[in-house]
């Protein structure tokens, strides 16, 4: 027998629960960033009520709910609108300017989750008249969270954050100007998805999306390993147009990609990029 | 005492209210060229910004920065968690950031960071559980144990809010419990040794 420590053994665990994902589903999570992986695996794992990752096995290949659930746990995350509000300050700034010089616009949120970013960008393109100009794609691997972000409800106690964030990012009106208070529920006002598409893409998997002026996928590379964030970072490059942008997340940096040269920093601090 | 102890790699700490002032006490008696990489979570606000580790660097030898994606792990560097980020170490070269949901209402949490560290680390870590008001760190402290790691904890009584460390005290059996001056030089003698620092 091979000596192997608990956490060599786990490691293990997680690989074989990775294959079974992939022959069974189709989802290639290998190239996940393994320590959260684990996190989300052990999290899915305690709630019900198994001992061991291995134990995950038998009901992940035979029970489709169970693995909704866990693809739910390896995709969601749980963002604000607005976050970082200095960042939407910067793009009115630095990048809006810019976009005004296109006659029409494609912007793509890749990884959108449950759409608060999108929102937020439909929300600032209005305000600054693009929106008429501009189709959205909004695109996640994961099609329960799609639909969350198609129908634009979020919790009540949500919004408040929501509205904070909205007035420090630099808003021009009031953010209940932009939702529709039900029960418990604030639901965005439909007009802000009038002009998107929402589609299922993986960004493990498929491919180009073609000549986008604008893509946002801020905190999704932090997810990922080295090799496939550069797979990601060159699939941005080829979607863009030419002196498109390209906006990462506070902590995400091109910097030491493959891509590093294909791009000029537009403001460092927030991460914007525009393809050379 | 065991002799066949293997070297430390690697030092994480875990801190929240009152850790401004724990952290100038520490962090200073770190040498420039500290053979260890430091990985520190302070828990803070949503927005702080990268002012607490633009501080410490200032009052420091030891470069303090706030980690990034990607971020390699070296010896003498202290390694904060960014705000509303948590902190993990990936492997034994690299650290890692996510924004999944807060753990004990926190993003950073200690408990990710000592769990993800101790998955790693393994018997050659050390965990260090300073001031604060919630009991955030103990089961990342009872993980480092259950790998062979050191846990070291403030002494409730030199703490800002002692909630924290004896919540740690009460959860585990720590190594050490230190006074808030005893921890900076404890921390700098460990300095590229595999043994204990002599007591003194």
């Amino acid at each position: 027998m091979i000596d192997m420590s608990e956490p060599e053994l786990e490691d293990l665990e997680i690989d074989l629960v990775l294959e079974a994902l992939q022959r069974r589903y189709g989802y290639d999570f290998r190239h996940y960033a393994r320590a959260t992986l684990k996190r989300r695996l052990e999290k899915r794992c305690q709630a019900a009520g198994l001992p061991h990752l291995s134990n995950m096995l038998p009901v992940l290949l035979r029970d489709k709910e169970f693995v909704d659930l866990l693809l739910r746990d390896m995709s969601v995350v749980v963002t604000e609108m607005f976050r970082d509000p200095d960042f939407f300050k910067m793009l009115r700034c630095k990048v809006v300017p810019q976009l005004r010089t296109w006659p029409y616009l494609k912007v793509w949120h890749a990884g959108c989750a449950t759409g608060e970013e999108l929102y937020s960008m439909a929300i600032l393109l209005t305000e600054e008249g693009l929106y008429e100009r501009t189709r959205f794609y909004a695109t996640d691997f994961n099609s329960q969270a799609l639909a969350t972000a198609r129908e634009g409800i979020y919790p009540l106690d949500r919004v408040e954050k929501f509205a904070r964030n909205y007035r420090q990012s630099g808003g021009m009106a009031s953010f209940s100007d932009y939702s529709l208070a039900r029960y418990r529920s604030v639901m965005l006002k439909p007009q802000l998805r009038e002009r998107v598409t929402f589609a299922t893409h993986n960004l493990v998997t498929d491919g180009v999306f073609g000549d986008m002026n604008l893509i946002v996928c801020r905190n999704v590379l932090i997810y990922f390993d080295k090799i496939l964030q550069n797979r990601v970072l060159e699939l941005f490059r080829d979607s863009l147009c030419h002196l498109g942008f390209l906006c990462l997340g506070n902590k995400e940096t091109l910097e030491f990609s493959s891509v590093a040269k294909d791009f000029e920093v537009i403001d460092r601090e927030q991460r914007i990029y525009r393809k050379r | 005492m065991q002799t066949n102890q293997r070297p430390i790699r690697a030092i994480v700490m875990g801190v929240s209210a009152g850790g401004l002032h724990a952290l100038q006490q520490i962090l200073p008696h770190l040498p420039a060229d500290f053979s260890l990489p430091v990985m520190v979570v302070q828990h803070r606000a949503a927005d702080s910004h990268g002012f607490l580790a633009e501080l410490l660097n200032a009052r420091c030898a030891i470069e303090v920065r706030e980690a990034n994606m990607n971020e390699v792990l070296r010896g003498g560097v202290v390694y904060l968690a960014p705000a509303d980020y948590h902190l993990l170490v990936e492997n034994a070269e690299t650290l890692a950031l996510s924004i999944d949901p807060p753990v004990h209402y926190s993003r950073p949490a200690i408990d990710v960071l000592f769990e993800s560290a101790a998955d790693i680390f393994c018997d050659q870590l050390v965990a260090v559980v300073l001031t604060g008001a919630n009991s955030d760190g103990s089961q990342g402290a009872r993980c480092v144990k259950a790998l062979g790691g050191r846990v070291i904890v403030q002494d409730p009584a030199s703490a800002e809010v002692d909630t924290m460390p004896a919540a740690t005290l009460s959860a585990v059996s720590v190594d050490h419990i230190l006074s808030l001056e005893e921890i900076g030089p404890y921390l700098a003698g460990l300095h590229g040794s595999s043994h204990e620092p002599a007591s003194s």
